[in-house]
């Protein structure tokens, strides 16, 4: 089975190498703040111990205050587990740094989260819409969109 | 001399061919913008998104049983385990147990669906390599015979918005598990056909092996999942590394190649087919009689929270994660695609090889544009 | 020595060649023009009928039923259908070359026909020197197709019509190779002759100069498995992409014209031509002709295409090779061998044959790898 890592557990880990990054540490995900993501993202990934080389899925939601990026890490070693977010307050320009470096399974889907919801993923080679054809108005999976 | 004679060579330049969305060979509207030397291409840039619905958003609108049949368009080849992924994440959400008797019948009736998902797969490799529809249509025949048995249950051949959450909304006919069980003893002996043709073909051999290989820490890497990771030698199977449904209860082995060339995922293909038929025995063994659905209200509102339900479909890893905020409809529902993640090391397969090979790893790599767009 | 029959000439001279005809060489003329063009159409005609349900039948389908009874007129409904559609050209062609190209392809068909013998003695001119002539006409239907290609100013036909003129160039030798190993069988190159000489059929003391010849013809003419010139699922359809009309059915008729050149050819050069015990000798031929045939759309059926560079591979490296180890074979035997025990030459070159195809694609790696950009 593969065991969906508590969050608080490995939220010590990470408060230990970066501790301003932690926001939110419940039982199921972690929350962390934006700015500190492509670190923390590239410690679960080298850790031994976690070693999450699997890129599950990239998710966003719009909840209407902010927007949350939820990220799912698998570790195929290990067979664990690990729900990692991150929040966006700004509504006009929402921006959160990319992980295309570490997995490459992040490419298209940080370009179609940027396509239907309008944020940009700061260090993405190519971030062109995707599903949608060039010059389209608008972010149509964002909860305002008609 | 030499430096003369090396001066006096033709100048050629690479030009850029649009092996376009309407075209014969790539499996649905799919474009790719390729830049050729000659025969050997340099570069390949995918363009996609012909096939978009907005189906994420369309199931923010719909009542959670009404999300079924969208989820059927996803993969449409395999719709049966899209509805399995989808009933397994609102089951998961919202805490519903299953009976025993909708347990054995999902697990029968997705093994029988990723038989005929790699069937057609299969065929369509071949097809591409140029062996003019013949294993295409040999392989065809064997899938109409699942095909019959999905219309025996749901009335459909192709999209069968079968599955329901909490089980199915009817018990299966008499005449379905003694069908099931005839299609098991005829079944072997095609396979044993297939493998007689094409297993040791030179042709197929000379083209298919050593081409378009993905190495194991590159799959990791770009989240390639399914016949594609396990080709490349992983051996990452979620039905036995994080089993849902009732899958710790049967005995089968996971496939896995060595190299990751094409020839190896068309192995996995055919000896997965093997394991599936093995499974589908037992479950036909084991099933008990009882209930297949749940009593649930007319329109369930799972309590608020979050969860990310996945099987193991024909094609991969495929994922729902649903969000609720416990009104009837999903507030968020994101589809993990299977083949969008199978695709993203296509550029790096693929470059160096020549137009054909290109024809040939797409074909390998078995995508269905429904579920890359969707 | 020469193990061709003496028999040969007490026929050459015992019945003059070609028959007199009332109204002398022109009549002779007319008549067999009107039959090699009659039985061009018709046998294509059957040719497509044949594939079509041929294939069908191996592919666990029926082929077309519909169109007449067991779909005998499918032909002529293609024949039909196609003449009726628009002649669309693009509109940066090359106008005159687009024009040409589908005519240059397809005559070369027809002339090739001329030094064919239907029976003995029947054909429309006896040339001395019939199967060179053979083999420099079939080449120019290449030149046509290359039109094709360029001037349809696309790049789709273009791939197929380069890819077509690298593979037919580089088959052409084996071709040739296999021919001269008949040639020095029979001890002329005139078409009648070596039919004449055929007492055991070619393809029993030749198995390898067959097999040569087989798989060589099949690329020439665009066979599968060596059909990527018009590779359906890759180039959309290769060099006659951008014809429609009159002019497509002009590179159909071309293209299965070929298919029956290729198995005349092999007919007369390996199956002894029109010679059988009880029926006549014209419909001799027309049932070999059909065999060979069929086994063209068995090979089609079953196998998987051939890459660009592992067809050129195969010609060079492995067909090339082994024609010429059967010419020097041949030679030796012609010298060696006594006269009246030319059955015994049948295992010795089957057993040949085994030994040197094990050992050549133990040998021979075809084609490249990954190129490095």
């Amino acid at each position: 089975m593969t065991v969906s890592l508590s969050g608080s557990e490995v939220a010590q880990k990470i408060a230990e190498r970066f501790p301003q990054a932690i926001a939110e540490a419940g039982d199921e995900a972690i929350l962390v703040k934006s700015e500190s993501l492509f670190e923390v993202a590239e410690y679960l990934r080298s850790n031994p111990e976690l070693d999450f080389n699997y890129l599950n899925h990239i998710s966003a939601v719009d909840y209407y205050d902010y927007f949350e990026v939820v990220y799912l890490f698998t570790s195929l070693n290990h067979n664990h587990s690990l729900v990692l977010k991150t929040r966006c307050y700004n509504r006009e320009n929402p921006s959160v740094p990319s992980v295309v470096r570490l997995w490459q399974a992040a490419d298209y889907q940080e370009r179609e989260i940027f396509d239907l919801m309008g944020i940009s993923f700061e260090g993405h080679p190519n971030l062109k819409r995707i599903a949608l054809w060039e010059g389209f108005e608008g972010h149509p999976l964002r909860r305002d969109y008609l | 001399m030499v430096q003369e004679a090396k001066e006096i060579t033709i100048q050629t330049e690479p030009f850029v061919l649009n092996i376009g969305p309407v075209h014969p060979s790539t499996h649905g509207v799919f474009r790719m913008r390729t830049t050729l030397d000659g025969e050997v291409i340099v570069d390949l840039e995918p363009v996609f998104g012909y096939l978009h619905r907005g189906v994420e958003k369309l199931a923010e609108e719909r009542t959670y049983t009404g999300v079924i049949p969208l989820t059927d368009r996803l993969d449409y080849l395999a719709s049966m385990t899209n509805n399995l992924a989808y009933v397994i994440a609102v089951e998961k959400l919202a805490g519903i147990a299953v009976p025993e008797r909708a347990e054995y019948i999902r697990v029968i009736l997705a093994e029988l669906q990723r038989i005929a998902n790699h069937l057609i797969a299969v065929g369509a490799f071949l097809n591409d390599c140029g062996a003019y529809f013949t294993p295409f249509l040999y392989m065809f025949r064997e899938r109409e015979k699942i095909v019959d048995l999905f219309e025996m249950l749901s009335g459909q051949r192709l999209l069968y918005n079968y599955m329901r959450i909490g089980g199915f909304n009817q018990d299966i006919p008499e005449e379905f598990l003694p069908a099931v069980r005839r299609f098991l003893r005829q079944m072997p002996r095609f396979i044993n056909e297939y493998e007689r043709l094409l297993k040791e073909n030179e042709i197929l051999l000379a083209r298919a092996k050593g081409v378009g290989i993905l190495p194991g820490e590159m799959a990791i890497n770009t989240g390639a999942s399914g016949p594609v990771l396990r080709g490349s030698g992983v051996k990452w199977d979620i039905r036995k590394a994080d089993p849902y449904s009732i899958y710790d209860r049967f005995d089968f082995d996971i496939p896995t190649g060595t190299v990751g060339d094409c020839y190896d995922r068309y192995r996995v293909r055919m000896e997965e087919m093997k394991q599936s038929l093995r499974i589908i025995e037992q479950a036909v063994r084991q099933i008990p009689s009882g209930p297949v659905k749940t009593e649930l209200p007319y329109l369930i509102r799972p309590p608020k929270g979050e969860a990310y339900g996945r099987i193991e479909a024909p094609k991969g890893e495929l994922g729902f994660y649903l969000v609720s905020d416990g009104s009837i409809a999903p507030y968020r529902c994101h589809i993990r695609a299977t083949s969008l993640l199978n695709l993203t090391a296509i550029r790096e397969m693929v470059i160096g090889w020549k137009l054909q090979d290109l024809i040939i790893i797409f074909g390998s790599i078995d995508i269905t544009m429904g579920e890359v767009d969707r | 020595m020469t193990i061709a029959n003496p028999l040969i000439n007490l026929v050459r001279y015992g019945q003059p060649l070609p028959p007199d005809w009332p109204g002398g060489f022109w009549w002779h003329w007319l008549v067999f023009t009107i039959i090699i063009i009659v039985f061009v159409l018709l046998l294509v005609m059957g040719y497509i009928w044949i594939e079509r349900r041929g294939m069908g039948w191996m592919q666990a389908r029926r082929g077309p039923n519909r169109t007449g009874p067991l779909g005998l007129l499918q032909p002529v409904a293609d024949a039909l259908k196609v003449l009726m559609k628009e002649d669309l050209v693009p509109a940066s062609a090359d106008k005159i070359v687009h024009f040409l190209a589908p005519i240059i392809a397809f005559i070369p068909v027809l002339l090739v026909f001329a030094v064919v013998p239907f029976q003995n003695g029947a054909l429309l001119a006896d040339l001395n020197v019939g199967i060179l002539y053979v083999v420099a006409i079939s080449s120019v239907s290449t030149v046509g197709i290359f039109m094709a290609g360029w001037g349809s100013n696309s790049k789709y036909p273009l791939l197929g019509a380069m890819r077509e003129v690298a593979a037919v160039v580089s088959y052409e030798i084996p071709l040739v190779l296999a021919v001269v190993s008949v040639v020095l069988l029979t001890g002329s190159l005139s078409m009648n002759d070596i039919v004449l000489a055929q007492d055991i059929p070619f393809i029993l003391l030749q198995p390898l100069g067959f097999l040569i010849f087989f798989i060589a013809g099949c690329a020439e003419i665009n066979r599968s498995p060596f059909d990527l010139m018009e590779a359906d699922s890759e180039l959309t359809a290769g060099f006659h992409t951008e014809y429609s009309g009159m002019k497509f059915a002009l590179f159909y008729l071309a293209e299965y014209g070929e298919a029956l050149v290729m198995a005349a050819i092999i007919s007369t050069l390996f199956l002894s031509g029109w010679r059988g015990p009880v029926l006549p000798p014209w419909l001799w031929f027309v049932i070999k002709v059909i065999i060979v045939f069929f086994v063209m759309v068995w090979t089609r059926t079953t196998f998987p295409r051939v890459r660009i560079d592992q067809l050129m591979a195969l010609a060079w490296k492995f067909l090339l090779p082994l024609a010429l180890i059967n010419l020097i074979i041949t030679g030796i035997e012609v010298l060696a061998w006594p006269e009246g025990w030319q059955w015994v030459m049948i295992p010795v070159n089957i057993v040949i044959m085994g030994v040197l195809i094990l050992l050549w694609s133990r040998l021979s790696k075809l084609g490249w790898g990954r190129v490095e950009v």
